[in-house]
């Protein structure tokens, strides 16, 4: 076997192999949509676009996004904090427990919520009565996206303040610093790299979820229509053109984000 | 193993790392290569180990091209900085990876690397891992390791740099030692000219990515080559204007030429103490430093402070004293070259006057 | 003194409200609606259950499941891992041309996974030029398995190299040249010096990769066409399920497959304390 593998043709072969795989199984087929909006013209392209369903929708993609990432950074850096710096009763199985959105299916992420706050239900029901509406609606949409995302801060944040010398907060002390004061003083900044990544790459993800959204969100036009649904039903209705023009757009605001996370983090890197 | 290396190049990006070197080693001399940070040593040393290609240039082990021929086959032992020992294998495995990989028998590998572990000091540590090992035990193991396949050339990459101040001295006589022992063919990095002389049989300095002089410690402290060796190694002052120093008006006449000077290049005392007064300089004591065996005596010449050492068994001198200073010898530089003059006044008594 | 015993109060105070606060989070976000899935399993008791999963097109949709699983973990745990040595280690490759694909290599992740499966139907669908190609030659790859695999992958690619390669920079190259000045060649070096420090980073990588791989929803809907006993996985019938209003279904088969991701999870944070100490 080690003969054989020295041999200079193998490792040409592995490493074409290697780059092949990767140039056919990720780089192409993007360029591959990129391709296909504008293959059929810039008109035709504008024309996908200027479809009020189609450009409400991705506005109402980026607005729950956003919104869902507001509360993720927030209850997210709360819940980093707590598991880091207190001791308590069941703290290693919250800890594990974190990941769950990340090894559950998203469609059954999806179906739980349905279950717990639809119609039938005890939640749901109650909220019905007092005229406001969860299930089909955007604050299902909301809270599936938060499910979704929500390991993403909490794993940010938790190692940053593992990192944070006591230290630092004592000396913070020891000049006078009250508490709040030292939170926003020293705790806070140097949790801030964590929330901002945290947050883009949940945002990303946000912008990018289907599987959750499409069971619990009604899907009306311009109200609770998300833009990988709208993508979805474009594809199963065979208008192809619509949804590669949908994609692009939604693809190019997803890679900015991603590439300002890069942005952020080598930038962290050099302070 | 004799080395030739001859127009040996290398160039990261921008930054030229081995600038045209050229050098022979002799079989079983000990070589340090000595140099600030930076400087293009490591980069000679893992081109000589097959670790780095060189962009041009040629490098002979006995007669023989090396360039194209991967480092497996080199037969060469390198230790590193930080001594790359397999975290996950027991010192014995770590010492017996190069003989496994040559498929020694099973009772000829334990036999060699028992050899070794004896020869290094480690018995009784075999079945342990690098990180329940000291530093010190570590660098042990890294030698053992080095040297099992029995290289004909070990290359060892700034060996004592991670090391306690207090036990690199022991070790590196131990090094000495055994490398002397084992008869091989060594070179070693070093950024530290205490350990590069106290080791090496041979010193080359290098410095942006040229060899600046080679030799032993003594010939590159007397007569060092470029000024960029000598003001590297010894402790030394270098003065702007050399012209300004009695003695080496003329020596020092062309203009931009500095002059260093060592501090066992320079006399100081009091006025009775020299025979030739009209030939010092006046000076005024600034601190003194009790060294021992010695004083170290800094003194104010004119506009410049000059480092040197006085006998203890001589009269103590006291900070702010008016003394006389001699300068005996300077190693003068220039643009064009670099030489080192006597003071003509001490040649010549009586200078013709006019 | 009493100013003191006052914030030291005040602290405590604050510890138990932030502590109940993440109880509540979790127990709102995370306890609540699995609980109410695994109950809602059980609404028809343990024979609605079984008989839900063991409906043909379920145990086919779940052997679906098993099956893409199985197949795209092999090939992105292999190809993943040699992508990430490539990045960390290759020096055929220039800085600027490493940096490049690095950064390509995250687009995965950035991408909807129904935006995944349109990707594929355009290149790869019965209207396409290599589609149609294929299907002349008797191989559908959209509307088939083969599609649903490239779909998973292309998923699931940054997961294993985005594992390894911070591990295999951290313990640098230094253990690697050592083997090679000590004989090794390539393959000896990776097997006996590379890999006992990258196995457990592997492993965490293997387990997110199948976690992904086995919830993976958006792309596969759109490239399977979710054909009931065909190309329907475990997800898709979910959805299907949802959208019949089978509930009790749906929640049995959502039960197998949380049962799965409990287990990867805890498998998770195994492999992440053995990462932790090599």
């Amino acid at each position: 076997m080690n003969i054989i593998l020295r041999h200079k043709g193998w490792t040409w072969g592995f490493r074409s192999t290697v780059m092949l795989y990767f140039v056919l199984l990720v780089i192409l087929p993007l360029l591959g949509v990129y391709y296909h909006s504008f293959s059929l013209g810039f008109h035709s392209l504008i024309e996908s676009l200027s479809d009020p369903i189609a450009w409400k929708s991705v506005l109402l993609t980026l607005e729950l996004a956003i919104f869902s990432t507001l509360i993720n950074v927030v209850v997210g850096t709360m819940i980093g904090w707590v598991l880091v710096r207190y001791q308590f009763p069941g703290k290693a199985f919250l800890n594990s427990l974190v990941d769950l959105p990340f090894a559950l299916p998203t469609a059954v992420g999806g179906l739980m919520i349905l279950l717990l706050l639809g119609p039938g239900s005890l939640i749901g029901s109650a909220a019905e009565s007092l005229g406001f509406e969860i299930v089909f609606h955007q604050p299902a949409i909301v809270i599936a996206m938060v499910f979704v995302t929500f390991p993403f801060v909490i794993r940010a944040v938790q190692p940053l303040l593992e990192e944070l010398e006591p230290s630092e907060e004592e000396a913070a002390r020891t000049l006078g610093a009250s508490g709040p004061r030292v939170f926003f003083k020293v705790i806070l900044p140097s949790m801030l790299p964590g929330m901002i990544s945290g947050g883009m790459l949940a945002f990303s993800r946000a912008m990018a979820e289907f599987g959750a959204v499409v069971l619990v969100a009604g899907n009306i036009p311009g109200r609770t229509l998300i833009a990988s649904v709208f993508i979805y039903g474009e594809v199963e209705s065979d208008n192809t053109a619509g949804a590669a023009a949908v994609s692009i757009l939604l693809l190019t605001l997803s890679f900015t984000v991603l590439w300002l996370i890069n942005w952020v983090q080598s930038k962290g890197k050099t302070i | 193993m004799h080395i030739e290396v001859r127009n040996l190049n290398k160039q990261f990006g921008d930054f030229k790392a081995v600038n045209d070197v050229s050098f022979d080693i002799e079989k079983g001399h000990l070589i340090g290569l000595l140099g600030p940070s930076g400087g293009g040593k490591t980069s000679i040393l893992r081109m000589l180990a097959g670790l780095e290609h060189p962009d041009s240039g040629e490098i002979r082990f006995h007669g023989q091209l090396v360039n194209a021929i991967p480092p497996q086959e080199r037969g060469i032992g390198f230790v590193f900085q930080n001594y790359a020992l397999f975290k996950h294998m027991t010192v014995f495995d770590n010492i017996a990876f190069g003989l496994k990989v040559k498929k020694f028998g099973k009772a000829q590998l334990k036999d060699r690397v028992m050899e070794l572990v004896e020869l290094t000091g480690l018995k009784g540590f075999e079945k342990r891992y690098p990180h329940q090992l000291s530093g010190g035990q570590r660098q042990r193991v890294a030698f053992a390791r080095a040297l099992a396949p029995e290289p004909q050339l070990l290359l060892l990459d700034e060996p004592f740099a991670a090391i306690d101040a207090k036990i690199r001295q022991e070790l590196r006589s131990w090094l000495r030692e055994l490398i002397e022992r084992v008869g091989i063919t060594s070179i070693f990095v070093t950024h530290d000219q205490d350990e590069a002389i106290e080791v090496a049989d041979e010193i080359m300095i290098i410095n942006q990515g040229r060899v600046e002089q080679k030799g032993t410690p003594w010939d590159i402290y007397k007569e060092p080559k470029t000024p960029f060796v000598a003001t590297f190694i010894g402790e030394s002052t270098v003065i702007e204007r050399g012209s300004q120093l009695k003695g080496f008006e003329e020596e020092a006449a062309q203009p931009g030429t500095k002059a260093l000077i060592r501090p066992e290049y320079i006399e100081v005392g009091l006025a009775q103490e020299f025979n030739l007064l009209s030939v010092t300089e006046e000076g005024i004591v600034g601190h003194l430093h009790f060294r021992g065996s010695e004083w170290m005596v800094e003194v104010q010449v004119g506009e410049h402070k000059l480092i040197t050492y006085r006998s203890l068994e001589k009269e103590t001198l006291q900070p702010g004293q008016q003394v006389r200073v001699l300068v005996h010898r300077a190693y003068l530089f220039n643009e064009d070259r670099s030489w080192i003059a006597e003071n003509r006044l001490k040649e010549d008594p009586m200078p013709v006057m006019i | 003194m009493a100013d003191q015993l006052g914030t030291v109060e005040g602290e405590d105070y604050m510890r138990k409200l932030w502590i109940g606060l993440t109880y509540l989070v979790f127990a709102l976000l995370l306890i609540a609606p699995l609980g109410k899935m695994v109950f809602g399993a059980f609404n028809e008791g343990i024979g609605g259950l079984t008989s839900a999963i063991l409906r043909p097109e379920a145990l086919h949709a779940l052997m679906m499941t098993g099956f893409i699983v199985l197949t795209v973990t092999l090939l992105n745990t292999l190809f993943g891992m040699m992508m990430a040595l490539y990045l960390v280690r290759g020096s055929w490759m220039s800085h600027s041309i490493k940096r490049f694909l690095n950064s390509i290599v995250d687009l995965p992740y950035a991408v909807s996974p129904v935006i995944g499966g349109l990707m594929i139907v355009l290149m790869l669908g019965p209207g396409s030029i290599v589609g149609a190609f294929f299907e002349k030659v008797g191989f559908q790859i959209v509307y088939a398995f083969p599609g649903m695999v490239i779909a998973t992958l292309f998923v699931t690619f940054p997961l294993m190299v985005r594992e390894v390669m911070p591990v295999l920079q951290e313990i640098g190259a230094q253990q690697e040249e050592a083997a090679s000045t000590l004989g090794a060649y390539g393959w000896t070096t990776f097997w006996r010096v590379t890999w006992p420090s990258i196995r457990w980073a592997v492993v965490y990588g293997v387990v997110l990769t199948v976690a992904r791989s086995l919830g993976e929803f958006g792309a596969v809907l759109v490239v399977s066409g979710n054909i009931m006993n065909k190309t329907q996985t475990a997800t898709t019938l979910v959805y299907q399920d949802v959208e019949n209003f089978n509930v009790t279904s749906a929640n049995s088969v959502s039960l197998v497959l949380a049962v799965f991701a409990v287990g990867l999870l805890l498998t998770m944070e195994w492999a992440k304390k053995r990462k932790g100490v090599h």
